[in-house]
């Protein structure tokens, strides 16, 4: 069957982006015969190991009479990136936000059906260590008015007392715990060491992956990102991509995104949602190739979204 | 012809603080800088001016305005440190642990305890809080102890504190709450989100944020009652007394005069002579004293702008 | 995988809201803060209502209608005898001279500030001094008052004394000393409506040939007139308040005695009283022993400043929809699409 979506363009790589794999040069030094980009995996290269983390059973969502979410259930596994793809008002961030129970601060919304993490229904756990075990990175970045250091430890601090965070007297582990953070999310280099600036102050893709140092500095075991590349430049969206697709191996991840592109090429699985429902789940291969449902063919194909 | 007028508004505030100080030099020049010290009593000396027959050994600007300044100073900073705490909790409380009927009645009821005049406040102190006050705090053994030194009798330092406190929170209240609504969302849903839970969400994030707002309204409040002249002429002892810590509680009983307060009691009209010019001289303190404030206020917000905080 | 055919599963189990946030697994430190702020907000609660009951209770009780329109009578039993009419005239003359004065100069002043403001270090100059106006004690500025009033060349102001000194202490010499204390309100509240319209009013107004004059005056003025009515009632509001300025510059006369015998103008040059430095000289404050009468006037006063807040509320709110009529239609449009408005 021919593909049903235009294939994804091939990165063409700039010599003057120090953060992206450089290309390898070929024998007759031509840039156009570098490998392609590290992050486009062929397929069927799943992760080694690959374990539940999360199960959505039968979930319902409303806001007020509204059902915004019915009746959906899926996996999510750490070692793999799930995405969840669909037209707007398919309720695919609601049911990524009512999996850290973000729908609860919206006043009206009601829910059934069962969550679980690690086997535990997360209505049973205390909400605030739920979301320090499952975090989220928004749409917009949205690092506090503060600096960049101050705001990756800002969850840490919650573990320690605050007088370890003050400047004069933090501990050499928080300082640790930063600055791993930073690096998992690829900003420790281009920071250059000057942690105290406003983080105000960063592009908006540094920013955004200030946001997910600060998400990851908890060490979370799912990691939910709600469209984070829709307010970004291609090269930082580049730059993130490749983060993701790094960090599945430790933690599980959940992307919605609204870049038919972008899914497949982060995702291993993918979870097409209408108005709602659920309607297809799979392999990215399969969804995207092979789709078993009409609507899911004509999502991806561009007839309508 | 606009630009005109501005400078007109510029040059009448120059006259104000040119003719203010020119009239109050004498006083000024006469005492030195301890005018600003303490030495005898502020009675005597306004009736020895008054008289028109110094006091022996001195001239007849004789003044020394220490226990006026020390009332002035007690009262305000005790009024101010109570309220910017009192009010912050509450701008919490109103934005965000209030339930909504709450909320809807007690916003409106700030904004008209801040419209109150100043002379109800003094009222409702000295007909019901000063009678409250001398019966049921104040004992009579403390009124022996104290007895040959002064009068107490429900007019001191803390009733003066209290409403003077009551005075300045609606605004305060008013400014705080306006501050911590308007934090953007995305910063407390991105809080909430790393599972910070609500108190340290609003207390790390909103208050810091609200920080430029809170300094504002302090130092508005330190300029509200500073000048407070009426209400604290009503209810604050009307004796120039500088309370003395080392009292014990009897220090909250004291009476004080603060520094506006004694322009109005001994204010009687006349133009030239002594009493005059001393009370210009106490205008020009507090004038000079207002306008400190404002480059204070403008000063306290210079740091925060770095993190954008403020603009 | 777990893929439906749309429209299998249509009735949902039942509905379960989610707590809100509880605070009993929260540290220590953060549920005592939480208590504190609780306890902050009902006592807040209770000192209003403890003030408000107040002034109703010992107000009514004092009032009758016949105070309000009796003129103070010197008399030695001042709990029985005489009204207080003549402060109530006394506060009107008092705020019509002060926002007489104060409306048109702050309008033109804020007008000056937003659409002018060359050169840049007038403006600020201007700005910093409307502050300091806004931030200075109202007894300074009545002392700054009679300093400037009480010399020969403003006798036509006030009233000279028996032994040739002027005064200067009358009903527009006061009025004009409440004008300052109105004026950085209406500074301030016309800046703000100016700075709310959009830039492509004045933009469209000057494609069309409008010089700038013609532009603020046709244009700009009538779009902000609920912004500078309400900045307008503030400062009505804190001149009403006001009684240092009253107690300096106005004589402490229960009465109103005029200057001389002209009709207005002699009530103009005289002194006289207004409602507020009618309670405090009846208090035990001033020279009267007549509590009642000071509540009266009080439970007045306070009920003008009432009506004043209500009118401004009236004025700001037609602005903008309120919260409610906001909240009213987005379910109406949400109920049309379908859609939830929070994804």
């Amino acid at each position: 069957m021919e593909p049903l979506m235009p294939p994804p363009v091939r990165r063409i790589a700039l010599d003057d982006q120090p953060n992206l794999a450089p290309p390898r040069a070929a024998p007759n030094g031509s840039p156009a015969a570098a490998s392609p980009p590290t992050h486009v995996r062929s397929a069927g290269a799943l992760a080694p190991q690959v374990r539940e983390r999360m199960s959505i059973e039968s979930v319902w969502l409303a806001y007020g009479e509204n059902w915004v979410v019915r009746d959906v259930s899926l996996p999510v596994r750490q070692g793999e990136v799930l995405a969840l793809i669909g037209a707007s008002g398919s309720g695919k961030t609601t049911l990524l936000r009512s999996l850290n129970r973000l729908t609860e601060i919206t006043a009206g919304a009601a829910r059934s059906g069962r969550i679980t993490l690690d086997g535990t229904d997360i209505h049973e756990l205390e909400v605030n260590d739920l979301r320090r075990r499952v975090s989220m990175v928004f749409q917009q970045p949205n690092p506090f008015p503060m600096s960049i250091f101050d705001n990756v430890a800002y969850a840490l601090a919650e573990q320690r007392p605050k007088r370890a965070v003050r400047r004069r007297r933090r501990t050499a582990e928080l300082e640790h715990a930063v600055a791993d953070a930073l690096r998992r999310a690829g900003l420790l280099d281009e920071l250059g060491g000057d942690l105290e600036r406003p983080a105000l102050k960063l592009s908006g893709g540094q920013q955004q992956r200030l946001c997910i140092a600060r998400a990851l500095a908890a060490e979370p075991e799912v990691l939910l990102l709600d469209e984070p590349c829709s307010a970004l430049d291609p090269i930082s969206t580049a730059t993130i991509e490749e983060l993701i697709v790094g960090l599945r191996e430790t933690v599980a991840i959940v992307i919605v995104t609204h870049n038919l592109q972008q899914a497949f090429r982060v995702a291993d699985h993918v979870a097409f949602m209408h108005l709602g429902e659920l309607v297809e789940y799979g392999p990215r291969e399969q969804v995207f190739e092979r789709p078993a449902r009409q609507r899911t063919r004509d999502y991806v194909s561009g007839a309508f979204g | 012809m606009l630009g005109a007028l501005s400078v007109g508004v510029l040059a009448l505030i120059g006259l104000m603080a040119f003719t203010v100080i020119d009239n109050a030099w004498p006083s000024f020049s006469a005492n030195g800088l301890s005018w600003f010290g303490s030495g005898g009593d502020v009675v005597t000396q306004f009736r020895a001016m008054q008289s028109g027959t110094p006091l022996p050994g001195h001239s007849l600007l004789y003044f020394r305005a220490w226990p006026l300044i020390s009332g002035t100073l007690v009262t305000t900073v005790l009024a101010v440190a109570i309220a910017i705490v009192v009010s912050t909790l509450a701008a919490i409380f109103l934005t965000e642990f209030a339930p909504a009927p709450m909320r809807r009645v007690l916003e409106p009821v700030v904004r008209l305890l801040a419209g109150v005049p100043s002379v109800v406040y003094g009222l409702i102190g000295i007909l019901a809080l000063v009678p409250w006050i001398n019966e049921h705090l104040i004992s009579n053994a403390r009124k022996h102890s104290v007895q040959y030194v002064v009068q107490l009798n429900g007019q001191d330092l803390m009733t003066a504190t209290l409403i003077l406190t009551v005075m300045i929170l609606p605004i305060m209240i008013a400014i705080t709450t306006n501050a911590l609504a308007s934090v953007p969302g995305s910063w407390r849903e991105g809080s909430a989100a790393l599972g910070v839970n609500r108190w340290r969400t609003i207390w790390r994030v909103s208050v810091r944020t609200a920080r430029p707002a809170i300094v504002a309204g302090a130092v508005l409040a330190t300029a509200r009652a500073l000048g407070e002249a009426i209400m604290l002429s009503m209810v604050s002892g009307g004796l120039p007394f500088a309370a003395n810590p080392l009292d014990g509680l009897t220090f909250l009983f004291e009476p004080v005069q603060p520094l506006a307060a004694t322009i109005v009691k001994e204010f009687a009209g006349q133009q030239g002579g002594a009493v005059p010019h001393t009370i210009y001289a106490i205008s020009a303190v507090l004038l000079v004293s207002a306008l400190l404030l404002s480059f204070a206020s403008w000063a306290a917000k210079q740091p925060l702008k770095r993190y954008g905080i403020g603009a | 995988m777990a893929s439906l055919a749309l429209g299998e599963r249509t009735s949902p189990p039942a509905i379960v809201h989610p707590p809100r946030e509880r605070t009993t697994s929260w540290p220590l430190v953060d549920r005592a803060c939480y208590g504190l702020c609780w306890a902050t907000g009902i006592g807040l609660c209770l000192i209003a209502a403890a003030i408000l009951l107040l002034m109703l209770v010992e107000g009514i009780s004092d009032l009758r209608l016949n105070l309000l329109f009796e003129s103070p009578l010197p008399s030695l039993n001042q709990s029985q005898a005489g009204g207080f009419f003549d402060p109530i005239v006394g506060t009107f003359i008092v705020t019509a001279i002060g926002t007489a004065i104060a409306a048109p100069v702050g309008v033109a002043l804020a007008t000056w500030l937003s659409e002018y403001g060359r050169p840049a270090w007038l403006a600020r100059a201007v700005e910093s001094g409307v502050e300091m106006i806004a931030g200075t004690p109202s007894i300074v500025l009545a002392i700054f008052g009679l300093l400037l009033f009480a010399r020969g060349f403003f006798a036509f102001l006030s009233q000279s004394a028996a032994d040739g000194n002027v005064t200067g202490q009358s009903f527009l010499v006061a009025g004009t000393m409440m004008s300052l204390l109105a004026l950085p309100l209406v500074v301030a509240a016309t800046r703000e409506s100016l700075a709310q319209l959009p830039l492509r009013l004045r933009e469209s107004s000057y494609a069309l040939g409008k010089t700038r004059a013609t532009t603020i005056r046709r244009v700009l003025l009538p779009a902000i007139r609920p912004g500078i009515a309400s900045g307008v009632v503030l400062g009505m509001g804190r001149i009403i308040g006001d009684t240092a300025i009253i107690t300096i510059l106005l004589g402490s006369s229960l009465k109103n005695q005029p200057a001389s015998g002209t009709p207005i103008i002699g009530t103009l040059r005289g002194f006289g009283s207004t409602l507020t430095s009618y309670v405090y000289n009846n208090s035990p404050a001033g020279e009267g022993n007549a509590p009642q009468k000071a509540y009266a006037a009080a439970f007045v006063l306070l009920m003008i400043v009432l009506a004043l807040n209500a009118l401004v509320v009236r004025l700001t709110r037609g602005v903008e929809p309120s919260a409610a009529a906001l909240a009213r239609r987005r379910r109406v449009f949400s109920r049309l699409s379908g859609l939830p408005w929070n994804r």
